[in-house]
């Protein structure tokens, strides 16, 4: 799948009214970790199966990163069944991603 | 189970200018090297906004652009990139094993270019209030501080420059130091001091970070008083320093003791065939540049020692 555009408007309904896993990068283009996250995200979208995957920008869509009190970026949440089960703060690589997913779609 | 299992001539460890630079070396040479960019890709320019002294950018480069160009660069001359990072190796065998991601690589030589990474406090409260509030990025979560008060622990140049930077969202930047002058540059120093937003507190160490779900600020002690007081702050930078990225070598490479890889002669380590390069062995200069002339050197070290056979 391609990486999913999530934004204040769009939220509700892509991800927390959404069966199954969602992961969300919580991201801005002023973060220097973020751009190297950002590619790690757009390949992991196309490779995973059990998961939709996509990125909110913090700068555009404040409400929604206020919503779930992200401070630090980049942040990485994962919504099951619509609600948020985990957070991870800082750069994440594919595989630790992918081995998260995982654990949280069983 | 039967892990997958490759076979190369050279693995360079780490993708900061050490690494790429060794890789665009190694590649020119036809060596056609495997990088692994670890847990921090692009290193520590990567959270770095302005680098303003290298070489080439009269008018200053952003530290993610610099080190996207190091990876291309890197790339065209045959780098096979792999964004992972190594979980183990062997260097008692002979090709050296490296591990990654569950599968196994083999190699005739390595160099080493894990650098440094920041280090935290070590606080129980520190390490549960990141990300609400504790930070080690200012440029990253600088944003989230408009007009709140925020504290910098540091006193070299990172701490100089992102408290600067701190300056352009937060209300107010106090610098905690544990002593009475700052290691930093003469420039950053200068600069610093002249910012009306920030002041300074000297001699003082943090005890603890205060807050249940967000940071509302730190108890701090005077180190020659030995009196204890408390801050109030929304945000905390720790940007107190860095150390080597060497703990998967332990047992295997000399290392000194605080952690930083030992060279013996030119770039060469404990074990022929195994190099080292940038932060991970240069706790003096600590430059881009001088990572990157270093993983020039290291290159060039384990070209003629993979011609010479032996």
């Amino acid at each position: 799948m391609q990486e999913k555009i999530f934004t204040d408007q769009n939220f509700k309904e892509e991800v927390e009214s959404v069966k199954g896993v969602v992961l969300v990068d919580f991201w801005a283009p002023w973060c220097g970790p973020c751009k190297m996250q950002g590619p790690i995200i757009e390949s992991l979208a196309k490779e995973v199966e059990n998961a939709t995957v996509g990125k909110l920008n913090v700068d555009e869509n404040a409400e929604t990163a206020g919503k779930f009190g992200v401070m630090s970026i980049p942040t990485l949440i994962l919504f099951k069944d619509g609600k948020p089960v985990e957070s991870m703060v800082g750069l994440h690589q594919k595989d630790d991603l992918k081995a998260k997913i995982d654990e949280i779609a069983k | 189970m039967e892990k997958e299992k490759t076979k190369h001539k050279l693995i360079i460890i780490g993708s900061g200018p050490a690494g790429y630079t060794a890789a665009i070396y190694a590649g020119r040479a036809s060596l056609a090297p495997v990088l692994f960019t670890g847990q921090e890709p692009g290193g520590q320019l990567a959270t770095t906004t302005d680098v303003e002294n290298y070489p080439g950018f009269p008018s200053g480069i952003q530290g993610p652009e610099l080190m996207q160009q190091f990876r291309e660069q890197a790339s065209r001359f045959g780098t096979e990139v792999v964004d992972a990072s190594v979980d183990r190796v062997d260097f008692s065998k002979k090709p050296f094993e490296i591990y990654s991601s569950n599968k196994q690589y083999q190699t005739d030589a390595v160099i080493v270019s894990t650098g440094a990474s920041a280090m935290w406090l070590d606080l129980e409260s520190e390490q549960r209030l990141r990300g609400r509030g504790v930070s080690a990025c200012a440029t990253c979560d600088g944003f989230f501080f408009k007009d709140k008060d925020v504290v910098v622990i540091g006193g070299g140049d990172v701490a100089m420059e992102d408290a600067i930077f701190l300056t352009k969202f937060a209300k107010s930047v106090q610098v905690v130091h544990r002593r009475d002058e700052l290691r930093a540059s003469q420039i950053m120093q200068d600069r610093a001091k002249a910012n009306s937003k920030i002041s300074f507190v000297w001699n003082t160490e943090v005890k603890d970070v205060l807050g249940e779900q967000d940071v509302t600020g730190i108890r701090v002690i005077n180190n020659k008083t030995n009196e204890e007081s408390e801050i109030a702050c929304q945000g905390l930078f720790v940007l107190i320093g860095h150390k080597p990225n060497t703990d998967i070598f332990k047992g295997q490479l000399a290392l000194d003791k605080k952690g930083y890889l030992v060279l013996k002669e030119k770039t060469a380590t404990s074990v022929a065939g195994v190099f080292g390069a940038g932060d991970v062995h240069d706790h003096a200069y600590r430059q881009a540049i001088t990572a990157a002339g270093f993983g020039c050197m290291a290159a060039i070290d384990a070209e003629r020692w993979l011609e010479s056979g032996e």
